[in-house]
């Protein structure tokens, strides 16, 4: 097995210490990661576009600031990398799609706008499936992403280069975006952690669109601890998402110790052995942590989670039929590519045909037929009756739980060209991740040991909305127990 | 919109009949080839969806949403804005600060 994973981790908590102390300068901390981006990008290509000449920018006016001794926020110096579905202002932003090759923003996300606030240098935007459309980073139109613990294999998706970023050291944080598990399981196949956020906990504004019920923006990092200070500085109330939550101010990190004596685990029957296809070393190493947790004091009992057994068909309706209705934006007009035609309608055809790649046109079309009449009642209408079926389950078992555990990913990283010929046994990766995407709930992959091909398993554990400093004080407990 | 083969037969697979329309109506052109392979690719997750078609559910009601939200309105204040040429200098054509289509009217819709 070769890889590019480095020994150790430096914490993001770790680099603002040293910055903020004027230990070691922002500029400093960005070379260290910049000449192993310089070392190891050519074999794992994490990142569409490295924005060496903003990142030193960004990174001497953080060592200004701190010399004329203003007050910096809780990311100074911190290198971040960005999933490229997000808008940079001014600076490339493509979806690992053809169809915006070229197309700079006029704006920064709100996300990107916080991170900048706290005092984050921007590194670079990472690669991902084209519109964040696959479960392996293969999809994407500049080339797939190589996972650092094995370059033969995959780095899960579709927030492959994120996953991968921050698991070969190129940056301590990473942000990506979640709409069926594209956080949770590149973090649970990379070996990293990986949160997906309430929905309408963090800003979807400048997040290019797949599928607007399910998109959440979340963070990577190698420590729970600094995850969750990501979360808090990512999240909030934004006026500029209709679908933001109006919060008080997130507090993630403070009780992050707290344990979880006399807290009740669910461990869903469903997803340990109840639906085919998850390996038995994954449900294995579900079962320590199942076990460590239980020896922290935790009520660790099974549960089930019926609707869990739709959920994989539901999603695959759900989240390409409003595709199909978000993608319809690329039309040729007004961003991106344009390949000309003799009327408007050629026009559209002959750029939509060359700017997306087969999986997008697959879930555009897939769709675009389950939206139509006559099949609307039978596939779409029934898909978000399943959801509310789903929803009821949950609500049901968070009157008695305090958090639910599953796996994150159903294998660990399987080899590239191994599975993208056959699109159902890729969508089947994201099985375990998708039942909180369906009803909006927080999610978080920690690491949790290898398989026996040595590669990292995540186990997952998923919390009621809003309820993501309990996830985080289980995520802790679990990640303390897997050193 | 109806398509062909529905009131027969509606949980037959997905025709490559169909599969072209479908494909006309979202602005995509595919080859013979293509068509082929997207028919059988769609065919299998359509048929992995016939769990949830299986499913009586008739008195449960669809969520099409996680948060029970409707209209949100902010106050009418006004705020500072991105100029039209922010946006007009990214597009592939405009003329006279609009964006520039080719021939529209006479066109089969």
């Amino acid at each position: 097995m070769s890889g590019t994973v480095p020994e150790n981790y430096q914490s993001a908590s770790e680099i603002v210490n040293l910055v903020t102390t004027c230990e070691i300068s922002a500029v400093e901390i960005l070379e260290r990661y910049l000449n192993q981006i310089e070392e190891h990008e050519g074999d794992v290509h994490a990142f569409n576009l490295v924005t060496i000449n903003e990142a030193r920018a960004a990174a001497k006016e953080t060592d200004r600031l701190i010399v004329e001794g203003e007050k910096l926020g809780p990311l100074a110096g911190v290198p971040v990398a960005i999933k490229d579905n997000l808008c940079t202002k001014g600076i490339p932003t493509t979806a690992s799609s053809k169809i915006l090759e070229g197309w700079k923003p006029p704006y920064d996300a709100t996300v990107v706008k916080k991170l900048k606030q706290a005092g984050a240098t921007v590194v670079g935007k990472t690669n991902l499936d084209e519109f964040a459309m696959g479960s392996s980073t293969e999809n994407s139109a500049f080339g797939p992403t190589r996972n650092p613990h094995d370059l033969s294999c995959v780095p899960g998706g579709s927030s492959g280069g994120s996953a991968a970023a921050v698991a070969a050291g190129f940056a301590p944080i990473a942000i990506g975006s979640d709409t069926g598990g594209s956080i949770r399981q590149p973090a649970a196949l990379c070996g990293v952690v990986g949160v997906k956020p309430t929905y309408g906990g963090v800003s979807r504004y400048g997040l290019l669109a797949f599928a607007s019920s399910l998109d959440q923006v979340g963070p990577f990092a190698t420590s729970v601890k600094d995850a969750a200070i990501v979360h808090e500085v990512i999240g909030g109330y934004d006026p500029l998402d209709s679908t933001s939550i109006k919060q008080a101010p997130n507090s993630f990190v403070q009780a992050i110790d707290e344990g979880v004596n006399k807290l009740k685990v669910g461990v869903i029957s469903e997803l340990m052995g109840g639906i085919d296809g998850i390996t038995h070393e994954v449900i294995e190493q579900t079962n320590k942590a199942v076990s460590a947790l239980s020896d922290a004091g935790a009520q660790v009992e099974a549960v089930s989670l019926p609707a869990a057994l739709y959920c994989l068909s539901a999603y695959y309706l759900i989240a390409p039929a409003e595709a199909s209705s978000n993608l319809s934006r690329y039309d040729g007009v007004r961003y991106g590519l344009r390949v000309d035609g003799a009327s408007l309608k050629e026009m559209n055809v002959n750029t939509r045909t060359e700017g997306f790649g087969d999986e997008v046109k697959r879930r555009i079309m897939l769709g675009t037929y389950a939206l139509s009449a006559g099949y609307y009642d039978a596939y779409y209408g029934k898909a978000l009756k399943v959801r509310r079926l789903l929803a009821k389950n949950f609500a049901d078992l968070y009157k008695d739980y305090d958090v639910l555990l599953s796996p994150t990913s159903p294998c660990t990283a399987f080899k590239l060209g191994a599975k993208v010929n056959d699109p159902m046994t890729m969508y089947v990766n994201d099985v375990c991740t998708i039942p909180s995407n369906l009803v909006g709930h927080p999610a978080i992959s920690i690491p949790f040991g290898a398989g026996k091909d040595g590669m990292p398993i995540g186990v997952q554990v998923l919390a009621p909305p809003m309820k993501e400093s309990v996830m985080y004080q289980v995520a802790r407990t679990l990640e303390q127990a897997s050193q | 919109m109806v398509l062909a083969g529905y009131n027969e037969e509606m949980s037959d697979s997905i025709s490559s009949e169909e599969v072209k329309h479908v494909a006309n109506l979202a602005r995509l052109r595919l080859t013979s080839e293509e068509l082929g392979i997207f028919t059988e690719q769609l065919r299998a997750v359509l048929d992995h969806a016939k769990d949830v078609e299986a499913l009586e559910l008739d008195d449960i009601e669809p969520m099409s949403h996680p948060l029970p939200i409707e209209n949100t309105m902010r106050e009418d204040i006004p705020n500072p804005m991105l100029r039209p040429s922010d946006f007009l200098s990214e597009a592939p054509a405009v003329e006279g600060g609009r964006f520039l289509v080719p021939k529209i009217l006479g066109e089969e819709a």
